[in-house]
């Protein structure tokens, strides 16, 4: 137990890993935590060398930079190339590859790309250069859709005719939905993503519950949360329940946040589908801003940009194929391990990224890179 | 920008209180409470909230508000949203 002594309360981490252990035995699990921030503390804490190894965790699709597609990015990257346009972008988003280089590559080259810490950042932009086009890059789930949305009301009560969103917001529900439908893949139950249930409600995850009959535990994200999360799961496993419980009721309410839930349904409708890296296309499972807020909308201001981008793209690779591919999908669908990805900690680490999840602390590879050296394994 | 960032509303900075001055870690930032207008969650000078890319989403206990910044130092997030707390409202 390396990491206990830097627990806050050891005593409390070694009576709960305890309790996992006489939970797990004679017993194996698979547990996707769905959110990168769990991802994260998993792997900083070394949970997975505490616990049984029959427990497996599969570390789910829940960070927005690696489950965007190169296309996507690259079509951001694309209105950043626009004369007159300043695009900002979380930063995050500045380092994820694009088949041409990432955001910070091109913004050394010469265009100008802006990071932001808040949309509202974005629409300080635009005010303060009216002479040019502000595009923001907006990623997240539920967590920072919210946000982004206001930003839009806020455009269009200041009047600004300088201020677009690329809108890249997706939805925690489906993406869940397409890992339990894949027959390759055999989950048993979920760390449920907390802060984005501060928005849509621990309820949310009651279809899951329901309609596939896996049990979803929301989490916070100290060592002890997730530990005393996998105790309330596997109890439930080993009673053969599937319920929603809510370990992160101190920060998560059950019922959704009525004022956010408004503002969405305002500015956003869901999109028929949208690609997802590695899983693919997922049926409704993003948004686009609605007809009326036209005006905001980077997709529909830039369409001719965009369109022209995507039939150079289709020749490119119709030409050339495409640049290497990575197999982040298999490693973001818990096929592979990261460490078992050819071009992990070679061609691919986190100063010189080569897929997305290599990025973000918050990704598999780079929480798995980052930490590992400090395990036992 | 997933992980939440806990700050104290020091004061409001509009006459509809859709933006308050938080104390983020010492830094003194702009802040939008506006989707904590909801029955019953109306924000009050003192309260802690969850913070995500400037927007408060909740409210919270202060005992949570050290847990979570807490946290933070843990997974050597500390720095980083610090820095992303003095980056609000800057361009
Ligand atoms: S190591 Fe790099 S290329 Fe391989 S799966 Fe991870 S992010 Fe993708």
């Amino acid at each position: 137990m390396k990491f206990v002594d830097e627990f806050r309360d050891p005593e409390l981490i070694k009576s709960t890993v305890g309790e996992i252990e006489s939970l797990m035995q004679g017993r194996s699990y698979r547990v996707m935590e769905v959110c990168g921030g769990h991802t994260h503390s998993i792997y900083r804490f070394g949970l997975e060398q505490l616990l049984p190894s029959s427990l497996e965790f599969i570390h789910g699709p829940g960070c927005p930079v690696c489950i965007l597609p190169m296309d996507r990015v690259d079509e951001g990257l694309k209105l950043a190339a626009q004369k007159n346009v300043i695009l900002a972008a979380y930063g995050d988003m500045m380092r994820v590859p694009g088949h041409s280089g990432s955001a910070l590559e091109l913004k050394a080259s010469g265009l100008d790309i802006r990071m932001v810490y808040s949309p509202l950042d974005a629409l300080k932009i635009a005010v303060d250069n009216p002479q040019s086009q502000v595009v923001f890059f907006a990623i997240g789930f539920e967590t920072t859709a919210p946000a982004t949305a206001l930003t839009v009301l806020k455009a269009q009560e200041l009047g600004l005719s300088n201020f677009t969103v690329f809108v890249n917001h997706v939805t925690v529900i489906p993406p869940m939905r397409a890992v339990l439908d894949d027959p390759d893949l055999k989950i048993d139950g979920f760390i449920g993503p907390g802060h984005v249930a501060t928005v849509i409600g621990a309820c949310a995850y009651d279809e899951i519950a329901r309609d596939y009959k896996k049990p979803v535990v929301v989490s916070g994200f100290e060592p002890l949360d997730i530990l005393q999360s996998l105790v309330l799961l596997l109890r439930q496993l080993n009673n053969g329940e599937a319920r929603v419980e809510n370990q992160y009721a101190r920060v998560v309410p059950w019922a959704p946040n009525a004022t956010a839930s408004t503002v969405l349904a305002k500015v956003f409708e869901l999109r028929p589908t949208f690609e997802w890296r590695g899983l693919g296309a997922i049926l409704q499972s993003a948004v686009k801003l609605r007809a009326q807020f036209s005006q905001y909308d980077a997709e529909v201001r830039f369409a001719e940009v965009l369109a022209n981008h995507r039939i150079d793209l289709e020749k490119d690779r119709i030409e050339r194929g495409r640049g290497p591919s990575t197999p982040c999908g298999e490693v973001l669908k818990g096929l592979i391990k990261p460490n078992q990805c050819a071009l992990f900690g070679k061609e691919c680490r986190p100063e010189k990224p080569l897929g997305a999840l290599m990025v973000s602390s918050e990704g598999a590879c780079a929480a798995h890179f980052n930490y590992a050296h400090e395990r036992i394994d | 920008m997933c992980l939440a960032i806990p700050g104290r509303v020091e004061s409001f900075v509009d006459a509809e209180r859709r933006m308050a001055l938080a104390d983020i870690s010492g830094v003194k930032r702009e802040i939008s409470v506006d989707l904590l207008r909801g029955e019953g969650a109306q924000v009050e000078i003192g309260d802690w909230v969850l913070i995500h890319v400037g927007f408060a989403m909740s409210k919270i206990s202060e005992k949570q508000a050290r847990e979570q910044l807490e946290v933070l130092a843990m997974l050597g997030e500390a720095v980083a949203a610090a820095e992303e707390a003095r980056g609000y409202g800057q361009s």
